[in-house]
């Protein structure tokens, strides 16, 4: 092997340029945002959470449109106020009377607009909290496979943007039904009062319908790519924040930021593009307006002279046409929300979707602490891809009351055996026994009750420490959870904290050592009570000293049940009733310490590196185990 | 291959300039400071400016415009002349003419209010995401992960935002209300009177409520945080979640968190609708007064139909600006507490930084020295590291032991200053390395970090995350000394596999060796392992070690680690027990010594039936 020769970075190499190998952030775009305005399918998914509302729609729906007629009626009672009342030297009562239905029809238009506002308010926030709710209980069963393969920060946009944008769209859906009726209305009430004007007013909609037309799909494009860029701007912004200490560790700063301002600054070119779409339809319904308008007071006021109409109608068309506007340009809005909620529906759907692949099957038994807790592998084939096996035919089996060991190179598929023994996976072949029953028979709760697991890589949650250790046994008592800490040789080092067992941790428990945190997650399992304790690496990162006192500690608090243990210090496991060795997959040892050392296979040469120095070791040696292990 | 022509092309000012800007104006109001911070696009800032006060105008000459379109009309039956009919075209052209210049007035108005918005956007985006990187571990240590992207999302948003929901809106607000004011009094001093009499309402109420939805939002935004976090840990840690059957655990912190959320929801809709529903209704009832009054002086002859028409059109002009009043107040608030979160983190102060003047390091024969080294963590009771020496010479290894929590990792930050001494002092070469430029120092000192992060992206790329100008033969041979080469080239798609969040396709010791490998590829002067080989078999970490002896002739190598295999040859060892040296030599003197350490060895060498004898005689 050589030194590494070039001692300079190679960026000399690329002068001004980005780094090849570099990125900020994950690349994987998201799906169209703008797809269907309306997808049956969907709809009915999201009526689904609204029905139990519908009650609350109804009545909100009615509202508005009582809140519409009021809205239609008052330039009508106002232009009626001046033909009847003021023009031709004036008419009192008729005036009173205007102005007493004018004060009804603001007393009605207040209670609509409350309740329905209120009605849609409620209902909108309560189907937002129901659709992450079921979102969330979803995600609770699917397959480990599909979590593997996604990313927290993917659904955390799922769970929290795509539901809000179904918030804005309930919020608004209701107001757009009373939209759509006031521009019914409006066309309406301009046709019967003047039917020439009030066609020559409505010329402008088709105009307004054609130049749409054309701005839409370019719109929707730049919309489109302006969410895209914005979104992985966050993503980066997330990955930056997420992976500060390894970023700062690797000093990567410069070109972090080099890197995340191409993306900052692409979302700039992209947003500005929206803005000039967005705002580009604001002169053209302006001008269409003004066109309106104008048409109004010359073909109004020819009208007028003609005798054929009355001032007053024409000041109720100007209010009208003022008001036109208003609900298509809401309308064109709720069209975008509408898409956007589609899609946001159908990305909501998919992970209510999910496929469930291990579930309970029908008449699952329950595993109870009264099963004798053995555990056995029968001609165990797996792979995370079907096509890649990662145990190979692996049998063997852990009697009622025995500590087994597992090990076996990096890579072996030891935490992959583990996983099975709790189902977070389903073998392809074979099939896993606990307690005599196979796993794919008991209900998953009963078995997660039944074995607890230190994993490989310990993970706290904010909190105290007192409530991550006792986790979800809500049972365990205060002194329970000092005795599992005490067990562990964690108690002492809790007590110094500031609050001890109250003490708050950080995120993920940064702020203990990575061996503290190995000890609390054993603490955890231990509290679990159950009658299989699963330990990966569970003192991997924890000194032999201390380790010891927690196997004495140990010996007495798991009399009478299963353990199996993972650990690549061989010094761990040699306590171990019997030791399994485990390489590329299939089993290829099994024994225990003395029978394994005599046996001189795989084992024996890893216990013998284990302790030995490594100039002692022959060149033989470790040639052989070299060659064994190289394929791993 | 990734975007290589990217930065050069396009012409803009250096990202690090705008970091600049964002921290200048350090100690004014965060108002007054964004305020100056958008001005600075003038040209851009002026347009938005300009096109307001035109929009604002125009758009008062409407109702003028129409209201003198109802006179003429009436005007007609009575002259019924050439001229009547000629004067209606004029204001029908006007009204057009005005309808248009008011659309592309309005247009300049938003789209350059936006693009200043964006602008801002993206330099105070840029200072963020620059502070984040630059903050040191004990700012990180303190803040939840959360916390920081709701800072980077929603506080940067509604500063952002100031400048066209805020003080754009100020001005079009205040031509808007002033000069219709002017116009309507000037018309009819009690009409006019009449006719603002919502306005001070409407004003007052809204801004009460934007006020109070503001305090509610802060508390709802503290909710929703919690909630984040309930889901974020549940979805992070899923696999501790299914371990212990905690689904239904985790629903009932989801739910608890969500319900009190869901609560707050509620009462600010009543608040919300309870106001504009009050406001619609006292804009209505000046209108009704506006009719009744205005219509009394018709039929009086004191003002024409259209003098009428026009108060009546310019009352629903009035309606929009009005209600946006308390949009405006809330986005002032909005922007205030934003702006005081934001440039709070912005203006924090980073701990370790270089002093003024330093130098780089300049690394000579390669010497590390801890001088009587004290440190004690940010918060913590007590004292961490007590009073640690040592010295460590180019070639040679350092191996660290200790119970957990003794202190080990500790050393290992302190040594590329992620935190600094309480006391004492760490040299390299003899330079403090307080006293060098910190990125000279971290790309001297290369830390295998105990706690393995990877980042979502290939593995070629997680290996040359270090160096990303690095060519492949050094990645591949990184790769091989850390074990890892054959076991990628095993994989379908070998180099530019994705290894998933935080390396999850990985098996524990394939994270810890791509880690290795990740260091391996830099050429630092002190190279720390922090018990990076815990979950890697004896075999493969011995040939990992042998391939790492090639490199390590010009190097401090500090090794923390719990199997001693791993660290028996080292120079000097160092058994660490809380914070302190309790012992330290080689690994013969200290076995010799019979001590701690030695107790520990047999641990691991003899067979536990022995120790078990051996305790139960004594
Ligand atoms: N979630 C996963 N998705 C895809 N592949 C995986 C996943 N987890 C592990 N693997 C692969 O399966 C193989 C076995 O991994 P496993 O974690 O079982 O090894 P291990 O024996 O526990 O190793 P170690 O001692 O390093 O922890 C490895 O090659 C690994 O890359
Ligand atoms: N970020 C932090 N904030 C406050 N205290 C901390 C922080 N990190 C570690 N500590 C505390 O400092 C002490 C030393 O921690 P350190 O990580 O150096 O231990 P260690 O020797 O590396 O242990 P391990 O073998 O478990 O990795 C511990 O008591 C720990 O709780
Ligand atoms: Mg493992
Ligand atoms: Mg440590």
């Amino acid at each position: 092997m050589s030194v590494i020769e070039d001692d300079e970075r190679d960026s000399a190499s690329y002068p001004g340029q980005r780094p090849p190998r570099a990125s900020v952030g994950s690349h994987r775009i998201e799906e169209e945002v703008f797809g269907k305005a309306y997808d049956p399918k969907t709809v009915r998914r999201i009526w689904a959470f609204v029905k139990p509302y519908r009650l609350k729609i109804y009545l909100s729906v009615a509202a508005v449109l009582v809140f519409t007629a009021t809205q239609l009626a008052i330039p009508l009672i106002i232009g009626w106020a001046i033909d009847g009342g003021m023009v031709a030297g004036g008419n009192t009562t008729n005036l009173l009377w205007a102005v007493s239905a004018f004060a009804v029809a603001v007393l009605v238009n207040f209670g609509a607009s409350y309740v329905q506002e209120t009605q849609v308010g409620h209902v909108a926030e309560n189907v937002l909290f129901d659709m992450r709710r079921a979102m969330m209980a979803r995600l609770q069963s699917v397959s480990l496979s599909y979590m593997d393969k996604t990313e927290v920060g993917r659904l955390m946009s799922r769970l929290q943007g795509d539901v809000n944008s179904m918030q804005e769209f309930l919020e608004t859906s209701v107001i757009s039904v009373g939209d759509l009726v006031l521009l019914f209305g409006i066309v309406i009430v301009l046709l019967t009062l003047d039917p020439w004007l009030g066609l020559l007013t409505l010329l402008t909609m088709p105009i307004l319908f054609i130049v749409r037309i054309f701005w839409l799909p370019p719109a929707k494009r730049a919309f489109w790519a302006a969410h895209e860029t914005n979104s992985l701007t966050n993503g980066a912004m997330a990955e930056g924040i997420n992976g500060v200490r390894t970023v700062q560790n690797l000093e990567r700063q410069q070109v972090n930021l080099d890197l995340y301002d191409d993306k900052a600054y692409g979302n700039l070119q992209t947003q500005l593009t929206g803005s000039k779409f967005a705002q580009v339809m604001v002169p053209i319904v302006d001008s269409l307006t003004g066109i309106s308008m104008a048409t109004v007071v010359l073909v109004g006021g020819s009208l007028v002279l003609n005798g054929s109409l009355q001032v007053g109608v024409i000041v109720a068309f100007l209010f009208y046409i003022q008001r036109f506007f208003d609900p298509i340009r809401s309308l064109t809005m709720q069209y975008s929300i509408m898409q956007r909620a589609m899609t946001s529906g159908r990305r909501i759907t998919e992970v209510l979707d999910l496929p469930v692949t291990i579930t309970d099957k029908p008449g699952a038994l329950t595993l109870g602490p009264e099963m004798d807790g053995s555990v056995e592998f029968k001609d165990v084939v797996f792979g995370y891809d079907p096509k890649r096996a990662v145990l190979k035919h692996v049998s063997f089996r852990v009697n009622p009351g025995e500590t087994v060991a597992l090990v076996g190179p990096t890579g072996s598929g030891k935490t992959s055996a583990m996983a099975l023994v709790h189902r977070f996976y389903e073998v392809q072949g074979g099939a896993v026994l606990v307690g005599g029953h196979d796993v794919r028979d008991v209900t998953q709760e009963s078995l997660g009750e039944q074995v607890a697991m230190v994993l490989q890589e310990p993970f706290l949650f904010t909190g105290t420490v007192l409530e991550n250790i006792r986790y979800n046994k809500a049972s365990a008592t205060r002194e329970d959870v000092i005795a599992a800490a005490k067990a562990v040789g964690a108690h002492d080092f809790i007590e110094r904290l500031p609050g001890g067992y109250d003490s708050q941790l950080e995120q993920r428990g940064s702020n203990l050592s990575l061996g503290q945190r190995q000890l609390l997650s054993f603490a955890r399992a231990l509290v679990a009570d159950a009658k299989i304790l699963v330990l990966d690496e569970a003192t991997a990162n924890i000194d032999s000293y201390t380790e010891r006192q927690i196997q004495k500690a140990l010996e007495k608090l798991l009399e009478g049940r299963t353990g199996l243990v993972i650990a690549h210090r061989l010094a761990t496991i040699r306590g171990a009733d019997r030791i399994i060795v485990l390489q590329n997959g299939e089993k290829i040892e099994e024994g225990n310490h003395d029978q394994l050392m005599a046996l001189g296979g795989l084992y024996s040469r890893l216990y013998n590196m284990n302790y030995a120095s490594f100039d002692d070791i022959p060149d033989e040696l470790v040639k052989q185990a070299n060659a064994r292990a190289a394929s791993t | 291959m990734p975007t290589l022509k990217a930065g050069r092309e396009r012409s803009r000012g250096d990202a690090r300039a705008h970091v600049a800007a964002v921290h200048s104006g350090k100690g004014q109001s965060p108002l007054l400071r964004i305020t100056m911070f958008s001005l600075r696009h003038y040209w851009q800032a002026g347009l938005a400016i300009g096109a307001t006060i035109i929009a604002a105008v125009l758009q008062l000459l409407i109702p003028r415009l129409l209201g003198q379109a109802v006179d003429q009309a009436q005007n007609i039956l009575v002259t019924a002349g050439e001229g009547a009919e000629q004067a209606l075209v004029w204001t029908a052209a006007t009204l057009l003419l005005v309808s248009v210049a008011r659309g592309l007035f309005t247009l300049a108005q938003n789209y350059f209010s936006e693009s200043v918005g964006h602008h801002v956007g993206y330099e105070l985006r840029l200072a963020f995401y620059d502070k984040v990187q630059r903050l040191s571990y004990s700012y990180h240590d303190r803040i939840h992960s959360g916390d920081l992207i709701t800072l980077g999302l929603l506080d940067l948003d509604g500063l952002r935002m100031f400048f066209s929901t805020g003080f754009i809106r100020t001005i079009l607000l205040t031509v808007l209300i002033g000069a219709g004011a002017y116009m309507l009094l000037t018309t009819d001093v009690v009409l006019g009177l009449l006719a603002l009499s919502f306005v001070p309402f409407v004003a007052w109420r809204s801004s009460v409520a934007q006020l109070t939805l503001r305090a509610t939002w802060l508390v709802l935004q503290q909710k929703l945080s919690v909630l984040t976090r309930v889901m974020d840990e549940n979805l992070g840690g899923i696999r501790v979640v299914r371990a212990f059957s905690g689904q239904k655990h985790e629903l009932g912190k989801f739910d608890a968190a969500s319900k009190s959320a869901l609560h707050l929801a509620h009462e600010r809709v009543l608040v919300r609708v309870k106001n504009t529903s009050m406001m619609t209704f006292s804009f209505f009832a000046a209108m009704g007064l506006v009719l009744w009054v205005g219509g009394n002086k018709v039929i009086a002859g004191e003002i024409s139909v259209g003098t009428l028409a026009s108060f009546l059109t310019f009352m629903t002009i009035l309606q929009m600006p009005v209600r946006q009043l308390g949009m405006m107040v809330n986005s002032f608030a909005r922007a205030d507490t934003c702006g005081q979160r934001f440039y709070g983190f912005i203006d924090q102060a980073i701990e370790i930084e270089d002093k003024p003047g330093a130098q780089p390091l300049a690394v000579g024969d390669g010497t590390l020295r801890f001088e009587n080294v004290h440190f004690t963590y940010p918060g913590a009771n007590h004292e961490t590291l007590r009073g640690i020496s040592f010295e460590g010479k180019a070639g040679q290894t350092i191996g660290i032991v200790g119970a957990p929590g003794s202190g080990k990792s500790t050393i290992a930050h302190l040594i590329p200053r992620f935190y600094d001494v309480s006391a004492g002092r760490i040299t390299i070469d003899g330079q403090d390395v307080r006293e060098v430029t910190v990125e000279s120092l971290r790309r001297q000192v290369a830390v295998v970090q105990q706690d393995t992060f990877l980042f979502t992206t290939t593995i070629e790329n997680n290996i040359a995350y270090g160096d990303p100008w690095a060519k492949e033969t050094k990645i591949e041979r990184a790769a091989e000394s850390a074990q890892l080469h054959n076991y990628i080239m095993g994989l379908p798609t070998d180099y530019g596999t994705v290894v998933g969040e935080r390396g999850v396709s990985l098996s524990g010791g394939q994270r810890q060796r791509l880690s290795i490998a990740r260091s391996l590829v830099l050429h630092p002067a002190v190279m720390v392992f922090d018990d990076s080989t815990a979950a890697i078999d004896a075999g493969t970490e011995h040939r990992i070690r042998s391939a790492i002896r090639a490199y390590s002739s010009d190097r401090v190598t500090i090794i923390i680690a719990h199997r001693l295999s791993s660290l028996m040859h080292a120079d000097l060892i160092l058994f660490l027990e809380n914070g302190e040296v309790a012992e330290r030599g080689t690994h013969a003197e200290l076995l010799a010594q019979g001590g701690r350490y030695k107790a520990l060895y047999d641990l691991q060498t003899r067979p536990a039936d022995d120790l078990d004898h051996e305790e139960a005689a004594q």
